[in-house]
């Protein structure tokens, strides 16, 4: 097999089991024995729980056993943590407030966990949880962001009387100010990035099991990281040795991040299995899904930038409030500050930068990482400056791009990353000839004639992924590494087991790795199976997310696959009666250098397993190797999305006509599953800009959009046919010169879909209009601007 | 939720106060109601099954009158818990005013939802006030005249 692989459009290996329903996903796990957990949930955004009668409930058919927080706190259970320390800008740590699995003594979300219901049968539970008695003595409640820190507002945690989890800080303000100061121009813009629901096809779910025999749990849980799971859980809430808990993610439907987290539900019932003597199993219900994932986004933001005649960008300013709900999931903390302020120079050499960001406590379901995660609000705000100044300068959009774009590297920004590669004028270039910007005048103008108003919008984003440089996550506040793990083991006939740390739930890791391996080694991609999620079967992990799979795992598997070359090589050596530094590995075979002398791996590898004719004096047997990777850089993916709208003034319904992506990911391993990536991260994106956001009553706190007939999540007949291109600058730390795909079009797309709708409705005055921006929102802002021309 | 309505009942305003304020009646008329149970001179007990949408539940809740002014005028402050499926908590205003031989009834309905009810019914929500408000009236007027001849003039 001498083909190359790498770069190759192959089909992923794992859609045949998707694709014809012999998946195993958390739900399809049955154990002997196995019963139910139900989650009696407040109907309160915030209360005072006065008491909980569970005494019927306990008599009700099949029921074995009730839990309440009360129950946790006597057994010790501990709060749910938080992987990431910010510091004030008092040079506190930031507030973390307790995080019960189970309620003790207040509520604090609508959905928040009071008790949970463990029965025979699902329906038993769902019974029993109705017989449960909570008496709430209901307390105001506060539930947008803007209104968390006002004076009277409602206080969530004793520990934040100001409802306040952190200020933080990151750039030159002093040097910002006195750029302002000498600026010619000035934009402001200030806008809500809207909150969105995560909304995986596969809702959470977890089965855990105890086992008496040997004092161990096995846990079966819809997660993007089992092996963080099995860390937070045991060693933080639990306080289980690690070695005892074996963390199970098998198939997974999906995550955008809303996997990552350690959850009250798994947390809840693992500790219940040792209680009962018997499994557990807890499926999300929709709604469920919708009250207690964790949410993204969220935030309020007033961004200005300072700019020369030239248009020179000479200075940022960014002052955002982020929703953090009820209290600090996982990750939380690091979202609205390392993954967003620190990308707030994009593509562009503005020299200085400051933002501060006030993270604060609402009664509203948890925020997190939602794919893209910080990235998105943060190329949000750029890229609408940036669009926003161009149309106040007068400056061509493109042009003004130009004028600013990085184009020497690296590149140190002044917000703490050092760009490594890119070549941003390329990708637009190649945008802007795909998206044939040259004939858009024509095709506004055929667009007028026909009663409809055109717009192009422009979105030059870049990200960080390839999280991370443990070191520098841990100066930052990391409380965790951020490397991964991979081992690759020959198996005597020469078929290959990969364990990898990086899960796979949609991103098609099972195929890409293959690949990765197929080239190395140069065996055909179905010798090779990629096994993942299960901390029973693989070293370690610190698994999906940031886009990490290919940057951090992949290179872990290839630091592997060099310890079996490398092996192999001297195996060969001994075969051959060569010196090793003669033996060539290429393409499966290992050969004497300027000879016809070779062996194939498969034939190394079988002599490693039947070392009859083996160095076994100065060589171990077997073909087994594994690798630690922690990289010295994050990758920096950076694209331009352009995108293309049509707009019914009488309506204001928006159509996208086109929409054109041209990322550069580094190398391509696999371009299909690569633009498949972008195809999901562009629905997402353009959900965002058109359809998504979450509700909340503002008053009661009760969640509004709990379905999909009130939370609208794009459509195909929402999408165009995307216009999907590459450019590649290798990533220049790591041996595969690869990127990350995983999240661009999510980042990318939101700022393109809204700046084209507002180059539609400038000719209106239109200037500015919030995210989603419905039918009805367009309408509006083109009412106001007639009605404003009107009255002047 | 607001709501806001009238509607012509066939009878005197001293006669249409009695028929408002007595349980036997109103657990008749009350679309889905099992029990009513007045347990002082303010206060009702009730239990009923509403569906709101894809939502069925019985509520437990209770009913309490204030500012009466007989036979004029009174506020009915309600709660009702409907168990995993939420809550339904609210008050209503109503204004007896004679019509020729009739009364005209007049009434304010302010009512907000939680729970599972919020989450899936919140659009559904106005509609089923109203239909419980027209049930609830036809079902009265037919009571009260033992005919079906209760003209609805809800807004």
């Amino acid at each position: 097999m001498n083909a190359p692989v790498i770069g190759q459009p192959i089909k992923r290996k794992e859609d045949y089991r998707f694709l014809t329903g012999s998946g195993m996903y958390t739900d399809d796990v049955t154990l002997p024995g196995q019963t139910y957990a139900y989650f009696v949930r407040s109907p309160h955004a915030h209360a005072t729980i006065r008491s909980i009668d569970v005494s019927k409930a306990r008599a009700a058919p099949g029921v074995i056993a009730i839990f309440t927080g009360d129950d946790l706190a006597r057994a010790k259970v501990g709060g749910l943590p938080c992987g990431w320390l910010i510091t004030d800008v008092n040079g506190q740590p930031m507030k973390e407030p307790p995080h019960p699995p189970l309620a003790q003594g207040k509520v604090r979300y609508v959905g928040d966990h009071v008790a949970v219901v463990i029965a025979e049968t699902l329906n038993q539970a769902k019974d029993a949880a109705e017989l449960v008695d909570v008496d709430y003595a209901t307390l105001p409640a506060v539930v947008n962001a803007g209104d968390a820190r006002k004076p009277g507002a409602a206080v969530l945690h004793d520990i934040a009387p100001d409802n306040t989890c952190y200020v933080w800080a990151l750039g030159d303000k002093a040097a910002v100010d006195r750029a302002f100061a000498g600026a010619d121009h000035v934009t402001t813009l200030e806008f809500t990035n809207n909150r969105l629901i995560p909304n995986a096809i596969e809702p959470r779910a977890a089965v855990a099991q105890y086992s008496r025999g040997d004092d161990a749990y096995t846990l079966y849980v819809a997660n993007q990281n089992p092996h963080v799971e099995r860390l937070l859980m045991t060693a933080f809430v639990l306080g289980l040795p690690e070695h005892k808990v074996r963390v199970i993610a098998p198939d997974v439907g999906g995550g955008f991040g809303s996997k990552i987290y350690l959850y009250a539900e798994e947390t809840v019932i693992t500790w219940a299995a040792k209680q009962t003597g018997r499994p557990i199993k807890w499926t999300a219900e929709r709604s469920e899904s919708f009250l207690s994932d964790a949410h993204g986004r969220d935030h309020l933001t007033k961004a200005e930038l300072a700019l020369d005649k030239n248009g020179t960008f000479l200075a940022m300013r960014v002052i955002t409030t982020a929703n953090m709900g009820a209290y600090l999931s996982t990750f939380a903390s690091c979202i609205p500050t390392i993954l967003y302020a620190t990308l707030l120079a994009g593509q562009y050499t503005t020299p200085a930068i400051y933002c501060q960001v006030t993270a604060v406590f609402t009664n509203t379901a948890p925020v997190d990482a939602y794919r893209g995660a910080g990235r998105p609000e943060a190329t949000y705000v750029v890229e609408r400056l940036v669009d926003t100044a161009a149309r106040e300068t007068g400056i061509d959009r493109a042009e003004i791009r130009r004028r600013n774009f990085i184009t020497q590297f690296p590149y140190q920004t002044p917000v703490a990353l050092l760009y490594d590669t890119g070549n941003y004028e390329a990708t637009l270039a190649e945008a802007m000839k795909l998206a044939d910007v040259a004939g858009f005048e024509a095709r506004r103008k055929q667009a007028e004639d026909r009663g409809k108003l055109r717009g192009l919008g422009y979105s030059t984003y870049i990200e960080a992924c390839g999280l991370a440089p443990s070191n520098v996550a841990g100066s930052l506040g990391g409380r965790a590494g951020l490397f991964e793990a991979g081992e690759v083991r020959v198996h005597p006939t020469g078929t290959v087991t990969v364990f990898t740390g990086s899960h796979s739930h949609g991103q098609g890791h099972e195929t890409t790795f293959a690949q990765v391996v197929a080239d190395r080694l140069g065996m055909p991609v179905e010798n090779i199976d990629i096994v993942h999620g299960d901390t029973g079967r693989i070293l370690f992990g610190m698994g999906t997310y940031g886009s990490r799979s290919i940057a951090v795992g992949g290179t872990a598997i290839v630091k592997a696959l060099d310890k079996i070359v490398a092996k192999g090589r001297k195996i060969a050596a001994h075969m051959l009666e060569a010196a090793e530094a003669d033996i060539e590995f290429d393409r499966g075979n290992f050969k004497v250098a300027g000879t016809d002398k070779s062996v194939t791996i498969g034939q190394v590898a079988f002599a490693a397993y039947v070392p009859h004719n083996y160095p076994l004096d100065k060589l171990e047997p077997g073909l087994n190797e594994s690798a630690f990777y922690d990289p010295t850089n994050f990758t920096f993916p950076a694209g331009s999305h352009l995108c293309e709208v049509e707009i019914d003034p009488e309506t204001g319904q928006t159509r996208i006509v086109n929409f054109t992506a041209v990322d550069d990911f580094g190398k391509i391993i696999n371009p299909m599953i690569v633009e498949g990536q972008v195809h999901g991260g562009l629905a997402q994106g353009i959900g965002q800009a058109l359809l998504e956001a979450c509700v909340y009553d503002p008053e009661s706190g009760q969640l509004l959009t709990g379905t999909y007939m009130d939370y609208a999540l794009p459509r195909a007949d929402d999408l165009p046919s995307f216009r999907v291109a590459t450019k590649e600058t290798p990533c220049t730390h790591n041996p595969l010169g690869v990127k990350g795909c995983g999240e661009a079009g999510a980042i990318g797309a939101p700022a393109a879909v809204i700046n084209a709708i507002i180059d539609a409705l400038a000719p209106l005055g239109v200037r500015d209009i919030e995210m989603p921006a419905t039918a009805e929102r367009v309408w509006r802002a083109m009412q106001n601007t007639r009605e404003l021309k009107k009255a002047a | 939720m607001e709501m806001t309505g009238e509607q012509l009942i066939p009878l005197p305003q001293e006669a249409t106060w009695r028929a408002l304020n007595d349980t036997a009646i109103l657990k008749v008329c009350i679309p889905g109601c099992e029990t009513i149970e007045q347990v002082s001179d303010t206060e009702y007990q009730l239990t009923m099954t509403a569906k709101v949408g894809p939502v069925s539940a019985k509520f437990k809740g209770k009913m309490t009158l204030s500012e009466v002014d007989v036979p004029h005028s009174y506020t009915l402050v309600f709660e009702g818990q409907g168990g995993v499926a939420g809550f339904a908590k609210g008050q209503a205003n109503v204004r007896l005013t004679p019509e020729s031989e009739a009364t005209k009834l007049g009434y304010t309905v302010k009512a907000m939802v939680g729970g599972k009810l919020a989450q899936v019914g919140s659009r559904l929500i106005d509609g089923v006030a109203r239909k419980i408000a027209e049930q609830f009236f036809s079902a009265f007027n037919k009571h009260v005249t033992g005919t079906a001849a209760g003209s609805a003039a809800g807004e």
